[in-house]
């Protein structure tokens, strides 16, 4: 998946250097959905700053993209300037603090904010309990460990791994009857 | 303002990307260079001998020494202008260039009447050398922090040495036209010293001016 991804954005990218204004259009709001996704597993979903960041890295990848060789990979440049922009804040709000190493690997990820899905999704995860919504959403599609989204609910790694379970399992069901509809 | 109006405004009007860091960093050089000739040929004037001297090998050795580091400097600065690059080859270059400089240094003072090694390494000039080439370099160096502050160097330190490089190994080319000095043992000591101020100089300078 995540080579698909490369592909599509590297596409993207070249289309835009080009002067291609719908492709650099494409590009610049399908990666705002990865960089939000990207700041707020290291900052917090809730977090103000992260639309900040978004922009902020948006702005750079839009103003310094003749600095995007076209024969090297798309991913690990655009990650490379958003972690410089989530350096640069860490930096600004508290000097001297130690910054975690993170690697372009996974920093795009799939079905974020694929706005065909995004409805279903939302009504699919509404028909979960509040806890077990909680979960699908910080496991499935925030990406944290079970172990960070047990902490965030105050359970254990074990409670939240069944919780998931049972989550995914209705939702299996739920999303079969949306699809039969 | 809403993210999906940032990215509209940033595509009103999209026109092709310009050019690189290469094209920029080659002009700023140039630009830099002549600031520097121009200091040199006004300032000290060109070394006497300076036609008949460019036919030799000594001569090019020496230019080839200096040219080659700045070879590694503009190397390493077009590759720190881009996130997620490899700096390794500039590296490498950098250090073999000053490994083999250092070995002529070497067999030179190996193969000197032990009463003449002190002046292959102090020359006449030794006191003014590395200043002269510092000085030299920061035309260029001036220049070329300010091309990559509109690239995007995420290693702002290292991009910064980098600068200096490039432009410590122009302005040491510069000072080689003014300069007779041609002992390896004193080019490899007061120019290198020269050169590495302003690797110094740009390294510090990155950490405040490569922010953006």
């Amino acid at each position: 998946v995540a080579n698909d991804l490369e592909a599509e954005f590297r596409s993207l990218m070249t289309r835009g250097l080009a002067g291609d204004a719908a492709a650099q259009r494409g590009l610049l709001s399908a990666l705002a959905a990865q960089l939000r996704l990207y700041f707020s597993r290291r900052l917090g979903p809730e977090a103000p700053e992260v639309e900040d960041l978004v922009q902020e890295t948006l702005i750079a990848v839009h103003g310094r993209r003749a600095t995007y060789d076209r024969r090297q990979p798309f991913t690990p440049w655009a990650h490379g300037i958003a972690r410089y922009k989530l350096i640069d804040h860490w930096r600004r709000r508290a000097p001297g603090r130690d910054v975690p190493i993170d690697d372009h690997a996974d920093f795009l990820t799939a079905d974020v904010g694929d706005p065909t899905v995004r409805p279903d999704l939302d009504r699919a995860l509404a028909g979960l309990s509040g806890r077990q919504r909680e979960l699908v959403e910080d496991v499935k599609l925030e990406g944290l460990t079970l172990a960070e989204a047990g902490r965030r609910h105050g359970i254990s790694e074990g409670a939240a791994k069944v919780g998931l379970h049972r989550a995914m399992k209705a939702l299996t069901e739920r999303m079969r009857g949306l699809e039969d509809r | 303002l809403k993210t999906d109006e940032l990215i509209e405004s940033l595509v009103h009007e999209l026109r092709p990307a310009g050019a690189g860091p290469q094209a920029w960093l080659a002009l700023g050089a140039a630009a830099g260079g002549a600031v520097a000739i121009a200091c040199v040929l006004t300032l000290l004037g060109p070394r006497q001998d300076l036609a008949d001297a460019a036919g030799g090998l000594v001569f090019w050795t020496k230019a080839g020494y200096t040219i080659l580091l700045g070879a590694a400097g503009y190397w390493l600065s077009e590759r720190l202008a881009r996130p997620a690059t490899s700096p390794r080859g500039g590296v490498l270059l950098a250090s073999a260039v000053f490994t083999a400089m250092l070995c002529l240094a070497v067999v030179q003072l190996a193969g000197a009447p032990p009463d003449m090694r002190m002046h292959l390494w102090l020359g006449h000039s030794w006191t003014f050398c590395s200043r002269a080439v510092l000085l030299l370099s920061l035309p260029v160096l001036a220049v070329t922090l300010a091309v990559l502050r509109r690239q995007a160097p995420t290693r702002p330190m290292w991009a910064g040495a980098a600068a200096g490089l490039f432009s410590g190994g122009v302005g040491a080319t510069v000072y080689g036209l003014s300069c007779p000095e041609s002992a390896a043992p004193f080019l490899v000591t007061w120019y290198t010293l020269g050169v590495l101020g302003s690797v110094v100089l740009g390294a510090l300078a990155g950490r405040f001016v490569l922010r953006w």
